[in-house]
Formats: C-alpha cells, sequence, structure tokens
C-alpha cells in the first residue's frame, strides 16, 4: 500500500467509526505532520453534509484561529462560529472570510454549522449541547479541562485527535495528591478518559511532515508502540546551497544537514551556565549561513526558497529563547520554546539540545515530549546544537522517577528516548571549528 | 533559580551571610502562634515518639509515647494532644462573624519544617475515621483533632495560606543562604546563616549547627544516634520497669533546642514590616477556618481519603490561582521581589519619556470613539513581554494596560482602564513599573455537578459514606 492509501484507508475507517454513532467516543492518535488538521477539517465536512451541529475544541487561540482559517478556506459554503473571550480580538486571517461569525457569546454563534474555541471559553458555555464534538490536541489539554466542557457533549460522539508524543500538560502547582487516582486533574484528557473507559484508538500511519530521514527515527524515539512512515520518499527531501561556502565554520554542519536531513553541531564538552553563550551563538549563526548560502528546499513539489519564515530555533527555556535573539537571528527566523513550538512546521529547525552542557538531568529535561516537539517540527532538515558529553551525563543520571501506586507507566521514557535520538545524531557529528 | 536569587546566593557564600530575599514579612505572623515540633519513630510513617507543643515560649508541654509500637500508648499521644490543640484551635473556630461568614482570627501552627507538615497530615489522616465507640475506641478529641489536623494541612497548601506554616519554609522565603536547600531545610543551620552569634560567620556557624548532639534534629526524623545509643534503651527500659521519667527527660533535651529555635525564627520574622496585602490573605484562612467550623458544627462527614473528579479539578484551579496571585502581590508590595521579575524581564521599571493624554482610538469590533492614552518609558530592564500582554502597575493596580511595542529601551504602553474620576495617569518624569503580573484571582468556570459528571470521568460517582475501612491503608 502506498503512503497515500495507507493514509486514505486510516481516514475512512475513522470518519466510519465516528459517523457510525456506536461510539460515545473515538482517540485518534496523530504522529508529527500527519494531516490531523485534514482530518478535522474531514470529520467536519462530513457533520455538515448531514446536516448537524459540530463544536470543535482546541487548546489555544492561535490553533482556533488556524483551524477557523482552514476549514473557512476550503469549505466557503460552510457556515462557522467562531467563539471568543470578551476583549479578544480575531486575527484578519479569519476575519476575511465571509462565511465566519465571531463573537463572544454563544448564542450568537450557535446557529452555525461548526462553532470553535477554546477549552478556556468553552467551559463558560451553559445550557447547550451538541451531538457531535471533535476535542483538537487533546493530549495538551488537561483533565479538569475537559470535566468543566464535556458536559456539552457527553450525549454525542466525541473525536479526540491529537499527538502523544508531545508535551504533557502543566501546572504550577506540585502535588502528590492526586496521584494514582483514575480522574487525576494533573493528567491530560485523553489519559483521564482512557482510564475510565476503554475507547477504541485509531492512528494515522502517515507523517506528511517528516522527511524519510527523520521519521524512522522519531518514530522509534518517541512513538515505539504506534510506529508511523514518511509521506516521501528517501532523497526526495533535500537542501540545495545556491551560493557556495568554503571557510566559515557552519559550512561543514550546512553540507551535512542538507545531503543528511540531519547535523549535530558539536561543541566542546564543557559544564555551561543555561544560557550558554556560546551555543546561542552557534543557533544564529547557523540560522543566519543558511540565509547566506541561498538555502533551496527541494521537495515533492518542486522546489522553493527556505526564507527566513521557513526557519526556527527550538529552545527548553525562555531565557535561552532571549540569549539566541540577542546573539543576532536574521528578521523573520522564528525562536522559540518547544511548548510555544507544538503543531508548528519549518523547512529546518536549529535545536539548542536540552542537555547540552548540563551537569545533571531533571525529569523538565528528560522529558522525551520536550525533545519530540524540537526534533519533529522540520520538512527537510534538523540542526542539533549542543556540547560534547551529553550521552555520559545521562549514563551518570539513569532515570529513577518515584514510583505511585496505580499510576500507569509512562512510554516512552525520557532517558530512553533521548539515548535514541543521541545514537542516531553521532552518525551526523560535525565537532565546531574555528571559533563556533 | 532566578538571576538575582543566585545573585544573593553567591553574595551570600561570600560573605558568610544570608542575603534579605525581601524587604518585608509576607506571611501573616499570629500574636500567639502554637510551635508543634512533633517527633516520630524511625521506620515508621505515622508512629509519634513525642511532640513539644504550646503557644507560650516559657511554658512548652512535652508530650512522649513511652512505647511508640503500641497503638494504645499512640493513641493516648493523640489524646493529649488533642486536649491541648482543640482548645487552641476552638477558641478561633468558635468565634465566627456569621454575616460576613469567617472567623475572627484564626490559629497558626508553626512546625520546623516541611517533614512536620507532611507529618501533622499523616497524623490527621490516622485519626480522623477513628471511631469513639466500639472496638479500639478512642476519646472524643481525637478524630475531631484529626479532622482539624487534616484541615490545617490541606489549607497550608494554598500559596499564601499561614494557617500552618513550616519555619524553615517561611524563613527560605525571606532570606537566601549560601547553602543547598536540602541543607537549608536543618533549621539550625539555616537560623545560623541568618543571625549567626555575635562575632562570627553564618557559615561555619551553620557548620557546627549540623553538628546532631549540639543542635538534635528538628524532627519529625530523630538522629540514628540517639535512636540507638539513648532511645532505644530507655524504651526497654520503661517496658521492664515502667519508669518513665528518664525516656521524659532524654526527648525533653532532644527537643529543647529546636524549641528555642523556633521562637527565634518567630522574633527576626516579627522584626520585619508586613506587606500590606499579608491580611487580605489571613483573612482567606479565617473564611476557611469559618467554613470547616460550620461543616463540623452541622455533623458533615470527614473529608474521604480522595477527592472526587470535581474536588480534584477545582482544588487545582483554587491553588493554581492561589499560587499565581501570591507571587505577584508579593512582587507588587515589595520593590525587591519586583526587582527580582524585572530581572526576568517579566516586568520593567523606568521614566516616563514622552505622553499622549488625549489619544482617542475606535476599538477594533467596536463604533465609538475611546481615550486610550499611550505613555512612553524609558528603561535599561531587560523586557522580554510580548506586545499585545496586559500590563499592571504597583502604583496604579486599578489601571489595566496594554504593551503596544518594545524598541531599543523605549517601551510604549496603552492605558485601557481605571481613568475614572480622581485617578491619575503617570506624568513625564516619574518613575513607573509595570508587570505581566496580576495579583487578582482569576474568574474560574462552573463545573458539573457530582450527578451530572461526564462519561469521560467516570460518570457521578457514589455517595461518600466512611466506613471503618477508611481508617486503614490500601496496602495494609
Amino acid at each position: 500500500m502506498s503512503p497515500q492509501e495507507a493514509a486514505a484507508a486510516a481516514t475512512a475507517s475513522i470518519l466510519a467509526d465516528y459517523t457510525s454513532r456506536t461510539h460515545k467516543g473515538l482517540v485518534v492518535d496523530s504522529p508529527p505532520g500527519a494531516g490531523k488538521t485534514t482530518l478535522v477539517v474531514a470529520a467536519t465536512v462530513e457533520i455538515a453534509k448531514a446536516g448537524e451541529r459540530l463544536m470543535i475544541v482546541a487548546q489555544t487561540n492561535e490553533q482556533v484561529d488556524d483551524l477557523v482559517d482552514r476549514l473557512a478556506s476550503r469549505e466557503p459554503q460552510l457556515t462557522i462560529g467562531r467563539l471568543h473571550a470578551e476583549g479578544f480580538e480575531p486575527p484578519p486571517r479569519v476575519t476575511r472570510h465571509d462565511n465566519v461569525t465571531t463573537h463572544n457569546k454563544a448564542e450568537n454563534v450557535d446557529k452555525c454549522q461548526v462553532v470553535v474555541s477554546t477549552a478556556d471559553k468553552w467551559a463558560y458555555v451553559e445550557d447547550r449541547t451538541w451531538e457531535w464534538a471533535i476535542v483538537d490536541e487533546a493530549y495538551q489539554m488537561r483533565s479538569d479541562k475537559l470535566l468543566a466542557v464535556a458536559p456539552l457533549f457527553a450525549d454525542g460522539q466525541a473525536l479526540f485527535v491529537g499527538d502523544p508524543g508531545q508535551l504533557d500538560p502543566f501546572s504550577v502547582i506540585e502535588s502528590e495528591r492526586w496521584a494514582g487516582l483514575a480522574w487525576d486533574p494533573m493528567q491530560s484528557a485523553v489519559a483521564v478518559t482512557q482510564r475510565l473507559n476503554r475507547l477504541k484508538v485509531h492512528q494515522l500511519p502517515v507523517s506528511w511532515r517528516l522527511p524519510a530521514s527523520a521519521a524512522q527515527v522519531v518514530s522509534e524515539a518517541f512513538y515505539p508502540a504506534n510506529a508511523f512512515t514518511a509521506g516521501t520518499a528517501p532523497g526526495q527531501r533535500r537542501l540545495r546551497f545556491t551560493l557556495p561556502g568554503l571557510r566559515d565554520p557552519w559550512d561543514p554542519t550546512l553540507a551535512e544537514a542538507g545531503a543528511q536531513g540531519w547535523a549535530m553541531h558539536e561543541l566542546p564538552n564543557r559544564h555551561a551556565v543555561r544560557t550558554d553563550p556560546e551555543v546561542a551563538e552557534a543557533c544564529a549563526g547557523l540560522a543566519r549561513r543558511l540565509l547566506q548560502r541561498g538555502t533551496v528546499a527541494e521537495d515533492e513539489h518542486g522546489w522553493h526558497e527556505a526564507e527566513a519564515t521557513r526557519i526556527a530555533i527550538g529552545c527548553a527555556h525562555k531565557d535561552q529563547v532571549a540569549a539566541v535573539r540577542k546573539a543576532g537571528v536574521p528578521g523573520g527566523v522564528t525562536v522559540d520554546t518547544a511548548n510555544r513550538l507544538q503543531g508548528r512546521e519549518y523547512d529546518i529547525t536549529i535545536v539548542w539540545h536540552p542537555l547540552s552542557g548540563r551537569r545533571d538531568a531533571t525529569a523538565f529535561h528528560l522529558e522525551s515530549g520536550r525533545l519530540c516537539v524540537l526534533t519533529s517540527r522540520h520538512r527537510h532538515a534538523c540542526i542539533v546544537v549542543a556540547r560534547a558529553g551529553i550521552t555520559d551525563m545521562l549514563d551518570s543520571h539513569p532515570s529513577s522517577p518515584k514510583v505511585q501506586l496505580n499510576v500507569p507507566i509512562k512510554f516512552p521514557d525520557g532517558w530512553a528516548a533521548n539515548q535514541t535520538v543521541l545514537a542516531h545524531l553521532d552518525r551526523h557529528r560535525v565537532a565546531a571549528v574555528g571559533r563556533g | 533559580m532566578t538571576f538575582l536569587g543566585s545573585y544573593l546566593k553567591v553574595q551570600a557564600l561570600q560573605t558568610g551571610r544570608a542575603q534579605a530575599l525581601t524587604t518585608l514579612r509576607h506571611v501573616h505572623l499570629a500574636e500567639k502562634p502554637m510551635v508543634f515540633i512533633p517527633l516520630r519513630m524511625a521506620g515508621e510513617a505515622a508512629a509519634p515518639v513525642a511532640a513539644m507543643v504550646g503557644d507560650d515560649r516559657a511554658d512548652p508541654r512535652l508530650l512522649i509515647v513511652p512505647q511508640p509500637r503500641n497503638r494504645d500508648h499512640r493513641f493516648a499521644f493523640m489524646a493529649e494532644l488533642a486536649e491541648i490543640l482543640v482548645p487552641y484551635i476552638r477558641q478561633f473556630s468558635s468565634r465566627i462573624d456569621l454575616q460576613e461568614e469567617r472567623c475572627l482570627d484564626a490559629p497558626q501552627i508553626l512546625v520546623p519544617n516541611q517533614g512536620g507538615v507532611s507529618f501533622t497530615r499523616l497524623l490527621g489522616r490516622s485519626t480522623r475515621f477513628r471511631s469513639t465507640t466500639g472496638p479500639y475506641a478512642v476519646p472524643p478529641l481525637v478524630p475531631l483533632l484529626g479532622r482539624w489536623l487534616t484541615f490545617l494541612h490541606e489549607r497550608s497548601e494554598f500559596a499564601g495560606s499561614a494557617i500552618l506554616l513550616s519555619m524553615t519554609g517561611v524563613l527560605s522565603e525571606h532570606w537566601v543562604t549560601g547553602q543547598s536547600t536540602a541543607e537549608d531545610g536543618n533549621l539550625a543551620a539555616l537560623l545560623a546563616w541568618i543571625d549567626p552569634p555575635a562575632g562570627e560567620r553564618g557559615d561555619a556557624a551553620a557548620l557546627l549547627a549540623e553538628d546532631p548532639l549540639r543542635s538534635p534534629p528538628a524532627g519529625p526524623d530523630t538522629d540514628p544516634g540517639f535512636d540507638h545509643q539513648v532511645l532505644e534503651p530507655l524504651i526497654k527500659l520503661y517496658e521492664s520497669t515502667g519508669v518513665k521519667s528518664q525516656l521524659h527527660a532524654a526527648l525533653l533535651e532532644q527537643l529543647t533546642p529546636t524549641w528555642d529555635l523556633m521562637w527565634r525564627g518567630a522574633d527576626l520574622l516579627r522584626a520585619l514590616p508586613a506587606a500590606a496585602r499579608v491580611a487580605a490573605r489571613w483573612e482567606r484562612d479565617r473564611v476557611a477556618l469559618a467554613r470547616e467550623s460550620i461543616r463540623i458544627a452541622e455533623g458533615a462527614f470527614p473529608p474521604g481519603r480522595w477527592d472526587n473528579p470535581q474536588a480534584a479539578a477545582r482544588r487545582l484551579a483554587m491553588m493554581e490561582s492561589a499560587q499565581q496571585s501570591y507571587e505577584a502581590g508579593k512582587a507588587f508590595d515589595d520593590p525587591l521581589v519586583m526587582a527580582d521579575h524585572r530581572m526576568e524581564g517579566v516586568a520593567f521599571e523606568g521614566r516616563v519619556v514622552d505622553l499622549e493624554v488625549d489619544r482617542k482610538i475606535i476599538p477594533p469590533g467596536k463604533v465609538r470613539r475611546v481615550l486610550r492614552p499611550l505613555v512612553t518609558i524609558r528603561t535599561d530592564d531587560p523586557v522580554r513581554i510580548t506586545p499585545g500582554k496586559k500590563l499592571l502597575s504597583p502604583q496604579r493596580p486599578k489601571q489595566s494596560c496594554q504593551l503596544m511595542s518594545i524598541d531599543d529601551g523605549l517601551v510604549v504602553i496603552q492605558i485601557n482602564s481605571g481613568m475614572s474620576k480622581g485617578a491619575t495617569i503617570p506624568a513625564v518624569g516619574e518613575t513607573v513599573c509595570y508587570t505581566e503580573l496580576d495579583p487578582s484571582e482569576g474568574r474560574r468556570p462552573r463545573l458539573p455537578s457530582l450527578e451530572l459528571t461526564p462519561w469521560t470521568h467516570g460518570g457521578p460517582p457514589t455517595e461518600y459514606v466512611p466506613t471503618d475501612e477508611d481508617a486503614g491503608e490500601i496496602w495494609s
């Protein structure tokens, strides 16, 4: 079966199950770039065609606006309601569509065929129910948020869509009070639902975003139980540099990334402060050099210039983001933390390895979701910047999380996932030369 | 650790003296707090050995369990403890302003460290379900004490609550030492850093204070040497002869140094002036106390072992907003705490250089022109706030603003609200501070009632009725 056929078959069986009315809930696990939004659009069209009303819950305003824009562009006939908080101004990409109604009161949008909003806003909607619901990015949603919105669709059919490999929901509160409880409010919406119900789980089998060079390693490291493949063949995605490079310290790393889809720009082993200036400089320098070299991305659709907006630099911490910006990043290049890069896509990503220069591996830095987000945003190449010695550091800090009664074991283990990725990157290691 | 925090830590290390993290005291300190220093038997989760307790520093009460493995002794100890703590709590919990639904004042229990807080929870856990009739009956005050201890602990998990405090925790919030966080958990060492004996350096004094013979551990865990050489022989002596005076004397000697340290810690805190928001936070404790007091009076069941889905979600949301409000409130009250946030880029201070007082715009989606003044501020702070973010100022907390742009040390903000009569807006030349921190506790959506618990969370739970099983543990 070709990737196209495999993906089409998966989508068809999901839609068949969803519209059969025999499942009160369905879970769809979607690896990075596997066409989650396409699935949501397809399901929306299916429901709307049948003349039924649908509600969609997403997690951030950004996600809601992206989704509304996609839906409205693809289906100009569809009436779409964009429910938002008071004082929120929907961006032009939403307001430009004639078929979109934006309002902060549910009664002004609930006649629409589809109403889209954030979980936070849905929680304030009362006295209304929907027969059909889609919960998007459900693995990012916290259990307590779901509790507030689930009554809106509890008597109908719900589709939970999300990427199980991304970052778990977060709380500023550290409490073990609920550890082991089936409805622990700190876990994800999917986790709570699945511990109390055994919903059928579907999986999208093909990543259209990740190149062939990345799909296998990302799948092995972060999705050990649900393998997926790339939608393109090896060699189909390449980077070409139109301007020659010679003496610049960044060029060997770029050459490796262009040819192989991966490069590990390795700085000398050293313990460093969190905002390691040399790593910051390398991240910014590599981005600058990519643009100077007139990088062109070749893919299954032809080729295009890898402009600044198609390049991202991902870090673990906000202060690292600030350090990279300060090191001189060309305008248009995205610099952000893993949390905020979730769901985004670029041609080339430059990753500040979360464990670079560290003395120890904390749970935060080991979290597999963080590394997964950082290493699965790219269509062509991913360049990881790190200090040497991470493997040794990991070996001397084996992960030993506290064992709690009745808490399901989490896969993949962050420590193991880090080792898998490092073993892979070892084959694409380029020692930094010169000042870099 | 934050930038300023790290800097102060290095400075503490260099000068050999703890550095102030705040200029004010951010917790309420009762006039007569109840100091409670429990000790437990090594190897047991909740077997008390002794406790020193009292609200008068000149008159500590020592309660001991002569044979900690004997459950009857344990509950006799709990009964004695209840005779002290329950009347202490009752003098506050019984005085309720019914109209306002809050107590006029609240109890305050001070324990030495986080271990003491956790042990308080376990003592509550082990006694609140005890039966006062039938086999193994306990005196009626014991389950009541269990309820109050459970309440104190549950309340203490909310940031800003001062009803049950760990001394090391509170001191570490106000001072930073040159030692690690784990070492700060030792009350004697922590106090040595903050307030060393005259003419001594704090680091040297802390090193001496770590000697368990000089300053016995502040509990609940005892020193293994003491267990082995003193406690065990004396418990055996009691077993064979029934004499407990020596045991009493040995435990008194173990606990008295910590007793003195606790009051010294309280003195140090009392010397700091209270921050403006302390009273409002204490009022929340008084409200919580009144509610619990009414629940007990109405004969409601003690809280179950587990939260139902709604209770868990509600509690998490409340804890989160309390945390956020506490962090922000501290910064609004205290310029040194604000400086910490300024270093992190979520707040900035600067001088107003330009003003557009009469600027009127039509906000998107609206039709009427409204007043939206612009203020330009020059700052040297490393601002990391994204444009569009809501900003507040400690000087004008009611005036909600919005960040428009940051360019090379020039920050432009737009004032959105709080310009009614009597309100002032910043003047050119004035030094102002703005931050994205917000001390108000945000609005929370309503959760479905228990009967309407959706299937995603297991459907409506069965009604909770405590049974004798609740007193046991799942693994016992």
